[in-house]
C-alpha cells in the first residue's frame, strides 16, 4: 500500500512542480516505485518538467472517466525505470472531474506504487482541494517571503479542514519544504529567516532548498533537478529531503553563503 | 476627492426576539392551514415579521421560491430564512440566517397560538451574566480561519495568523503572537479585554470600538499588550 503525498503551497510559482519531480525522482532512484500525478488540469506543467510532453496519449481525466485504463495512461520515465507520470489534461479543466473519479484513480495508484505524489495547482479552489482530499501526507512549499508564507498558512488551514484525514479526525501529517532560499538575502534581512517561517507556520521542516540556476536549466531540458544536476546544492537538498521522508534522520544542512578568500579580504561587494 | 472622516464607527451586537414558522410538506396543505390561521387572526402577521425555517424541508429552488411568493402574497413579511441551501441566496431575497436558539414564548403572545407550529427563536444570544465556559484553542489559528465564541472568552495557546479572525463575546487571550484581527466584547460587553504576547494585529476591537494596525502606537508592536476600553476610549498598553 502506498503513501499518497500532496505537494501544495497556495501561492503560485514557489516550486511545487519542481519539487514534485525532484522528490519523485530521488525516491525512485533509491529503488521505490513512484507515480507523480499532475492535478493542474487545463494548464499542464509536470509533464514538461519530467520531459514527457511528447509522449502523452491518455491523461488523468481519461482514466477517471473510463476512456482509458491506468496502464495506458501512465508514462514511464526513460531515465529511472521505477518512476511513472500521470499527466493532466490540457484541453479539459477541473470541472470535468468528480471526487469519486479522483478517488478511484488514487485508489488504483495506491495499489501499484510505493509513493503517489500529487502535484497540486496553485490557489485554494477546486483543483487544489481535489489534489489534497485523498492524501495521507502534505508537503507544503513556501518561499521565505511574506506573501508566500501567508498563502501557505492558508493552505495549511485547508489541509486541516477539507481533506478526508481532517474530516475523520486523524489529522494530516504536514511537512514544510522551504524553497528558493537565498542565504545572502536572508542575512541582509531581505528575506525571512528559516526561524521566522517556522514560527509562523509551526509545522516540521523537511528541507531547505537553496535558490539555484540548475532548477531552470533542468526544467528547460525536461529533467527533474535531482537527476539532471546531481552535484548541485539544490539536488543534494532534494535528495536529503527524500531520505527524510523515508524516515532516515538526515541532519539539516543550512545553505550558507560561499565566501571566497578574495571576498573575505575585501568585504561585501558594493550594491 | 474629499478626505473621509477617520473617527471610528460603532457597531454593537443586539439580540431581537422573533417568531419562526416551519412549513411542512405537502406545502398546499400547510398553506391551507395558514389561510385558516389568517382568517382567525387577520392582523397577526402585520404586527410580526417572521423567520422562515426550511431546515428539514425537502424543497428544490423553485419550490422554495414558490413558498416565498405564497407568503409574500398573503402579506407575511419574511425577516430572514434559516436552513436554506446557500446557493439559493440572492440580493432580492430575505437574508439567509445562521441557526437561532429556541427560547420559551413570552406570556404576552395572543391566545390563538394553539394550532400552529410557531417556534420562537432568538436572533442573537444576549450576553450572559453567569459564568460561561471559555473556548480553548491549542492549535495555531491559520490564515482565513474565523473563530467565533458568542458566549464567553477565547483562550488561544498559540498564535493567530495574519488573515485570521477571532471574535468573542468576552475577552480574548492569545498566548502567542496576535497577527490577525481580534474583536472582544462583540455582543455588547464593554469590560472585555484583549491580551497577547506579541501585538502584531491587523485590527483590534472591543465592543465595536476598533483600531487598525496603522493607528496602534508603533512602540507597542511585537510587545506583550493589553487592550481595553476606558470611558469608551480604547487603551492599548504594554503588559509585562
Amino acid at each position: 500500500m502506498a503513501k499518497v503525498l500532496v505537494v501544495t503551497s497556495g501561492k503560485g510559482g514557489v516550486g511545487k512542480t519542481t519539487s514534485t519531480a525532484a522528490l519523485g525522482a530521488a525516491l525512485a532512484q533509491s529503488g521505490q516505485k513512484v507515480a507523480v500525478v499532475a492535478f493542474d488540469f487545463g494548464l499542464r506543467n509536470l509533464d514538461l518538467v519530467m520531459g514527457a510532453e511528447r509522449r502523452v496519449v491518455f491523461d488523468f481525466i481519461n482514466v477517471a472517466q473510463g476512456d482509458a485504463n491506468l496502464s495506458q495512461a501512465l508514462i514511464r520515465d526513460k531515465r529511472v525505470d521505477t518512476l511513472y507520470l500521470l499527466a493532466a489534461s490540457q484541453t479539459r479543466d477541473k470541472d470535468a472531474l468528480t471526487e469519486e473519479g479522483v478517488k478511484r484513480v488514487i485508489d488504483e495508484l495506491r495499489e501499484r506504487f510505493d509513493w503517489v505524489i500529487c502535484d497540486s495547482p496553485a490557489g485554494i479552489e477546486r483543483g487544489a482541494t481535489l489534489a489534497m482530499r485523498y492524501a495521507d501526507t502534505a508537503i507544503v512549499i513556501a518561499n521565505p517571503e511574506v506573501s508566500s508564507v501567508r498563502d501557505s498558512d492558508r493552505i495549511i488551514g485547508l489541509l486541516d479542514s477539507k481533506t478526508l484525514k481532517a474530516e475523520s479526525g486523524e489529522g494530516m501529517e504536514k511537512h514544510l519544504l522551504l524553497t528558493r532560499y537565498d542565504p545572502a538575502r536572508a542575512a541582509r534581512g531581505e528575506m525571512l529567516s528559516v526561524e521566522d517561517v517556522l514560527e509562523i507556520l509551526s509545522i516540521p521542516l523537511l528541507g531547505i532548498i537553496p535558490e539555484s540556476q540548475d532548477v531552470l536549466k533542468a526544467s528547460n531540458v525536461g529533467a527533474p533537478v535531482s537527476i539532471n544536476a546531481t552535484s548541485s546544492a539544490a539536488a543534494a537538498a532534494y535528495i536529503d529531503a527524500a531520505r527524510r521522508l523515508c524516515g532516515v534522520p538526515v541532519p539539516m544542512t543550512r545553505p550558507s553563503e560561499k565566501v571566497s578568500l578574495f571576498g573575505r579580504f575585501f568585504g561585501r561587494r558594493a550594491a | 476627492m474629499s478626505v473621509r472622516p477617520t473617527q471610528a464607527i460603532r457597531f454593537k451586537g443586539r439580540s431581537y426576539f422573533s417568531l419562526t414558522i416551519s412549513p411542512e410538506l405537502p406545502l398546499a396543505d400547510w398553506m391551507a392551514r395558514l389561510d385558516g390561521w389568517l382568517e382567525r387572526s387577520p392582523g397577526f402577521f402585520s404586527r410580526n415579521a417572521v423567520i422562515l425555517d426550511v431546515r428539514d424541508l425537502a424543497l428544490d429552488r423553485s419550490g422554495f421560491m414558490g413558498l416565498l411568493e405564497g407568503l409574500r402574497g398573503r402579506g407575511i413579511r419574511v425577516l430572514g430564512v434559516e436552513g436554506a441551501d446557500p446557493a439559493w441566496a440572492g440580493a432580492d431575497l430575505p437574508p439567509f440566517m445562521p441557526a437561532g436558539k429556541d427560547v420559551r414564548t413570552p406570556e404576552s403572545e395572543p391566545a390563538e397560538q394553539g394550532g400552529e407550529s410557531a417556534k420562537a427563536a432568538a436572533a442573537a444570544p444576549k450576553p450572559e451574566t453567569g459564568w460561561a465556559a471559555p473556548l480553548y484553542i491549542d492549535t495555531p489559528v491559520r490564515s482565513g480561519q474565523c473563530v467565533l465564541h458568542p458566549e464567553g472568552d477565547i483562550i488561544i495557546t498559540g498564535s493567530v495568523a495574519s488573515g485570521a479572525e477571532v471574535i468573542a463575546a468576552g475577552s480574548i487571550h492569545v498566548y502567542g503572537a496576535l497577527r490577525g484581527r481580534a474583536m472582544a466584547g462583540a455582543y455588547g460587553d464593554e469590560s472585555a479585554r484583549i491580551f497577547c504576547r506579541s501585538l502584531e494585529a491587523e485590527l483590534i476591537a472591543v465592543n465595536g470600538m476598533y483600531q487598525t494596525a496603522d493607528e496602534i502606537d508603533p512602540a507597542l508592536r511585537k510587545k506583550p499588550a493589553q487592550v481595553r476600553l476606558r470611558h469608551g476610549m480604547m487603551v492599548v498598553a504594554k503588559f509585562d
